[in-house]
């Protein structure tokens, strides 16, 4: 039989850094120039056109006003992101157990799945200044239960539909091996619906960020970053105000490349789009 | 002993489909059956009910002298549909020794066995690949040895390589009865193909529609070891139009089209 030769088979990636960095340096290229273009005609036309300043700073401006700044700025950032994370991860981890239970009673999950995609709908920032109200405003725990909500539904409808998009014929396979339910959990139901839960994930880390922001709006500590943005503001210190939302920026790029880089780390299986 | 008794079996789906009628069929070990018909003749639902994938409305299944369900506990048979269906976040290894993990042996067992699948599915050296490196005749391949890996007493396979190319195909089975031969597994095969079905069986169980029954069965009698050249033969093609005759008798064509859908 000569029927073994290989066909269309790519060559197996190997693990390691490079594949979990997943572009190669000159695929960054076009980016780099577009950021550094970008840059360049703000930093110009502010000039040119007459723009205030202080409505619209230049970028150099912005960037020695955060370096002269980076001592506050940077820890107003790191205690803005301990509370957008604590967030972060409850809303998640409750969505991701929710959506385990409902996922696993399918009665219950069809009786209260039309109501999660309504909560979904509903702007929960509007319950920002309620939410200071119901714990005290310089606490973390409103920040984090703003965020915490603001994650709880993406993850939990994700998940949910991760866990069930399992294919008739997979389950059929499960049987004729007569596994068991938590088999079939553990071995198909599970590993089908990450891909879909870190999509969710890397959504909550800018929903973790902007809830949390957005509640120090309404009241917070004076080291938080979204009290700083604020009262900068008000104070017409836009400079200031465009370090903090350069620092809120850092922050949660930051953290959504670091839950990219856990997908990465657990998916490693997938066909790479890259490769 | 046979490995398959099922006898008035009947299966109506919720919603009145009347998709089978009276089904008796023996099938005895080391046998090579092939159910094939038009659409909607039941003969996938046969193969579910003879799984215990599917239960049936009337009569009994019996399978290696026990009921369907205590041989699917049992795990007595292995069964391959038209997807592969294998699971992208194992390796074609881990993928063969799925059942084995749920059967529970242990580790080194399971690494001796996978090496005889690979070995009989020619796929040494892809062990650490994973299924979306593999052609779809070789992720097939990967299926069928999935199924045999724990030795299972019947192999149930539904159009297997419906969604292959007729060269593939032809490969396929050609390697499949290499495998059947080795395994001396007794196989219930699914097809549209006329000539799959002549080429792989030892027995075509012909089915027509509304409702699901065997119109006729024909013992094919072509020898052992059957190979490419096997097809040239005069008996394969008096075999061939045998089988397309039954399948149009019993589909009754003026009034069923969809038999045209049977083909070569």
């Amino acid at each position: 039989m000569t029927s073994g030769a290989p066909v269309a088979v790519q060559p197996l990636p190997r693990g390691g850094l490079g594949r979990l960095v997943g572009r190669r340096l000159t695929n960054w290229t076009p980016a780099v120039v577009v950021l550094v273009a970008t840059l360049a005609i703000w930093q110009e036309a502010i000039d040119l056109f007459h723009i205030k300043k202080f409505l619209l700073p230049q970028p150099w401006t912005i960037a020695t006003t955060f370096w002269d700044e980076r001592r506050e700025l940077l820890s107003a950032g790191w205690l803005t992101f301990q509370e957008a994370f604590g967030g972060f991860a409850i809303g998640c981890g409750v969505a991701i157990l929710v959506a385990l239970a409902l996922a696993r009673w399918r009665r219950v999950g069809e009786a209260l799945m039309p109501y999660a995609i309504a909560a979904n709908a509903v702007p929960i920032i509007a319950f920002a200044p309620i939410a200071d109200a119901w714990f005290s405003p310089f606490s973390k725990s409103s920040k984090m239960a703003i965020a915490a909500v603001l994650c709880f539904f993406p993850v939990l409808v994700n998940t949910l539909r991760g866990l069930t998009s399992v294919r008739p014929e997979s389950l059929e396979l499960m049987h004729s091996y007569a596994a068991s339910q938590i088999e079939i959990f553990r071995r198909v139901r599970v590993p089908t619906a990450l891909p879909f839960v870190f999509t969710a994930l890397k959504i909550a880390t800018v929903l973790s960020m902007i809830g949390a922001i957005v509640a120090q709006y309404f009241g917070g500590s004076f080291n938080d970053l979204g009290v700083l943005i604020n009262s900068r503001s008000q104070t017409f210190a836009y400079k200031e105000a465009w370090a903090g939302i350069f620092v809120a920026c850092l922050y949660g790029i930051a953290f959504y490349i670091a839950v990219a880089f856990v997908e990465r780390l657990a998916l490693r299986w997938q066909p790479s789009t890259s490769d | 002993m046979s490995v398959v008794d099922v006898s008035g079996v009947s299966k109506t789906f919720t919603g009145g489909t009347n998709a089978l009628q009276g089904i008796e069929l023996t099938i005895e070990p080391g046998e090579f059956v092939s159910l094939i018909g038009p659409s909607g003749c039941g003969k996938s639902t046969l193969l579910r009910i003879m799984g215990d994938l599917i239960e049936p409305s009337s009569g009994d299944v019996v399978v290696n002298g026990k009921t369907a369900r205590r041989a699917r506990i049992d795990r007595d048979y292995g069964i391959v549909f038209q997807d592969p269906v294998l699971y992208d976040w194992r390796t074609v290894a881990k993928n063969i020794a799925l059942p084995l993990e749920l059967a529970g042996w242990d580790r080194r067992r399971r690494a001796a066995r996978i090496r005889d699948m690979l070995n009989l599915v020619e796929l040494n050296g892809f062990a650490d690949h994973h299924p979306w490196q593999l052609s779809g005749g070789m992720q097939q391949r990967v299926s069928i040895a999935r199924a045999l890996s724990f030795d299972p007493a019947l192999l149930l396979m539904d159009e297997p390589f419906g969604a292959l190319d007729e060269m593939t195909r032809e490969r396929l089975n050609n390697q499949l009865l290499e495998i059947w031969a080795r395994s001396g597994s007794t196989v219930v095969f699914v097809t549209h193909s006329i000539a799959e079905a002549v080429f792989l069986s030892t027995r075509v169980v012909i089915m027509s529609p509304r409702p699901g029954r065997i119109s006729s069965v024909i013992p094919n009698d072509l020898p052992q070891p059957r190979t490419a050249a096997t097809r040239e033969e005069p008996r394969f093609f008096e075999l061939v139009t045998q089988v397309r005759d039954a399948l149009h008798l019993g589909a009754d064509v003026d009034r069923q089209p969809e038999a045209a859908e049977a083909r070569l």
